[in-house]
């Protein structure tokens, strides 16, 4: 079987690696050592050289989201980890903090120090009780051994961590309703300008990184920048680690460099679809960006091949529908994920999805009418681009991307007076 | 009820953070595994402790999914429902609990023992279907898996 390229997961099977000792021995806590005996600007540098985009789904770059922090605030400046990882189809942050926990404690004191915040926050979805535990364990360890706390590693430099643990609300990954839940409020979005790296937590300068990002920021420093960048492509650089989900043979994490195609993906290490069947359609990045037919398997996983196809890289989350998945019946799903965590702040997307999902659960069971389709359409522009924040666009995303591929199949469910794969769906129910 | 053990755990959380209001999620968490819900005296604390009004408080607490406004069983199952776990069965994962527990979704055993919730991505989309029992993982919950797991939660009651 093809090897993974250990990165940001190197080390994961190591019976105790999330303990501190054994962390040690495999060269943690290095990488911050180094980056306390440089300039802060020039570990910020080191990461910019890098390459290396956000991880969370936006991909913006780290090293740049670093530096617009702005300069002489009267304010504190902070460092927020987004572990909130919720959107379906990614699971990787959730691997990391329960096994690498100490990976990502390293990584946001690594971050910390190179902007120069006195106080970091990891915020972990509420969901997740064993990665909370894990990296409270983790934060322990490290004030216990000089890491964190006051004058860490006797440099002079205080840098506080501390776990902020949430209460189930997908909104709250957006990074200003994150803050929002911070500071105590409903996960509200807030209206950017002015951005967290100018007036963010308390109103200091904020610098939010996915989980990943910043559990990557420690190879980074141990190894330089040219290291890591000459892995990946010419503009995507670095590993990722790719969460294949759905009908495949294996599903699970998989760090590969950023450019392995989604064939190799699916086909090597996920060991192909379920009972050798076809790809009908594939979701490249979680299920907030947009489904990709079987003839775009062989693109490169990378940011810019996959938005040329059509879609977006997103948070790396691969789901895999084979040619037996009724479109309608996975995207009504999907909807009802959106209908349910829109956080009511904006009328389209709170109204707006109730309706997609009125609309889909009609024509799912027969009763839908032709115009239908583009009525869900129609209502889809009209949530996005007009919420505040990308929750809209997400709920939208699944519904144009399949009727632009396949409307063929929302019309059979309108001929047929019924779902053309329900009787499937009934027989092999449960034999996965 | 909540104790005094309790409200000492609400304050020292409220000194952990440069903001006190910041604490109003994870002292909320504290009511909820005092009383097992959010009750009118845990809004109560949790308001008194963070120093907000009461009715904040309610409206926060209101709107996170985890917050339980109203009684719930002893052992609360959560079924994943999202994209990943229903291209893998979990719909009729959840058909199986409802008919082995005599309850529907979202609903409560009449002795008060199980809760079983159909929720949002669980973040296990590589070991669908998955379920959690009182925030603990359960993964690639097959029939039998499921099966067997019943029969243990009711072996504990």
């Amino acid at each position: 079987m093809a090897e993974q390229m250990r990165v940001v997961t190197k080390d994961i099977d190591v019976p105790g690696i999330d303990t501190l000792a054994v962390y040690e021995q495999h060269g943690g806590y290095q990488a911050l050592r180094k980056a306390l005996g440089m300039e802060p600007a020039a570990v910020l540098e080191e990461v910019k050289a890098s390459g290396l985009r956000g991880r969370g789904g936006a991909g913006f770059p780290t090293g740049m989201k670093w530096s617009l922090l702005a300069k002489g605030s009267p304010k504190p400046t902070y460092v927020v980890c987004n572990s909130d990882e919720s959107e379906p189809g990614t699971f990787k942050d959730r691997m990391l903090m329960e096994k690498l926990p100490h990976r990502l404690v390293e990584g946001v004191l690594i971050s910390a120090y190179a902007t120069g915040a006195k106080q970091a926050f990891i915020y972990i979805r509420g969901e997740l009780a064993l990665a909370a535990r894990q990296v409270m364990r983790a934060i322990d360890e490290a004030y216990a051994a000089g890491y964190a706390g006051k004058n860490i590693m006797g440099s002079g430099h205080d840098i506080d961590v501390m776990v902020h643990r949430g209460a189930g609300a997908y909104i709250c990954g957006e990074e200003t309703a994150l803050l929002e839940s911070l500071e105590g409020k409903r996960g509200y979005p807030r209206l950017k300008p002015p951005f967290p790296a100018v007036a963010g937590l308390y109103g200091g300068p904020t610098v939010i990184n996915n989980c990943e990002t910043l559990s990557t920021v420690p190879a980074i420093i141990a190894n330089g920048a040219a290291w890591y960048a000459a892995i990946g492509t010419e503009k995507s650089k670095g590993t990722r680690i790719f969460c294949l989900s759905g009908l495949v043979n294996r599903p699970g994490n998989y760090e590969l460099p950023i450019g392995t195609t989604f064939r190799t993906l699916i086909e090597e290490f996920g060991g192909g679809v379920i009972g050798g069947k076809q790809v009908k359609a594939f979701i490249p990045g979680g299920s907030s960006t947009p489904m990709l037919p079987a003839d775009k398997l062989d693109i490169s996983a990378d940011y810019e091949s996959v938005a040329a196809a059509g879609s977006m890289f997103g948070a790396a989350g691969v789901i895999v529908l084979d040619e037996d998945t009724c479109i309608v019946g996975a995207v009504l799903r999907m909807t009802e994920f959106y209908r349910d965590e829109s956080c009511g702040k904006c009328t389209p997307c709170r109204e707006g999805t109730f309706w997609l999902v009125q609309l889909l659960e009609r024509l799912e069971a027969g009763h839908g009418r032709a115009e239908d389709i583009d009525l869900l359409n129609d209502i889809c522009d009209n949530i996005s681009g007009k919420s505040f924040c990308p929750l809209g666009d997400a709920a939208a995303t699944p519904i144009v991307s399949s009727i632009k591929l396949f409307r063929d199949e929302y019309i059979a469910h309108v001929t047929q007076g019924r779902c053309p794969f329900r009787a499937r769906e009934l027989a092999t129910a449960g034999n996965h | 009820m909540i104790s005094e053990a309790a409200r000492e755990r609400m304050r020292a959380t409220v000194a952990k953070y440069p903001v006190a209001r910041s604490a109003l999620l994870p002292v909320l968490r504290i009511a909820q595994e005092e009383e097992g819900y959010i009750t009118p005296e845990g809004l109560r604390a949790a308001s008194e402790v963070v120093g907000i009004k009461e009715d904040e408080v309610e409206m926060v607490a209101s709107f996170y999914a985890m917050f339980f406004q109203k009684p719930v069983g002893k052992n609360v199952i959560k079924v994943c429902t999202s994209i990943s776990c229903y291209l893998r069965g979990c719909d009729r994962l959840i058909k199986q609990l409802e008919d082995g527990l005599g309850v529907k979704r979202g609903e409560t055993t009449p002795d008060g023992a199980f809760t079983l919730l159909g929720v949002e991505c669980l973040a296990s989309c590589g070991t669908a279907p998955v379920l959690q029992v009182n925030d603990e993982f359960e993964e690639n919950v097959t029939p039998q898996r499921a099966a067997e797991l019943m029969r243990q939660w009711k072996s504990e009651q």
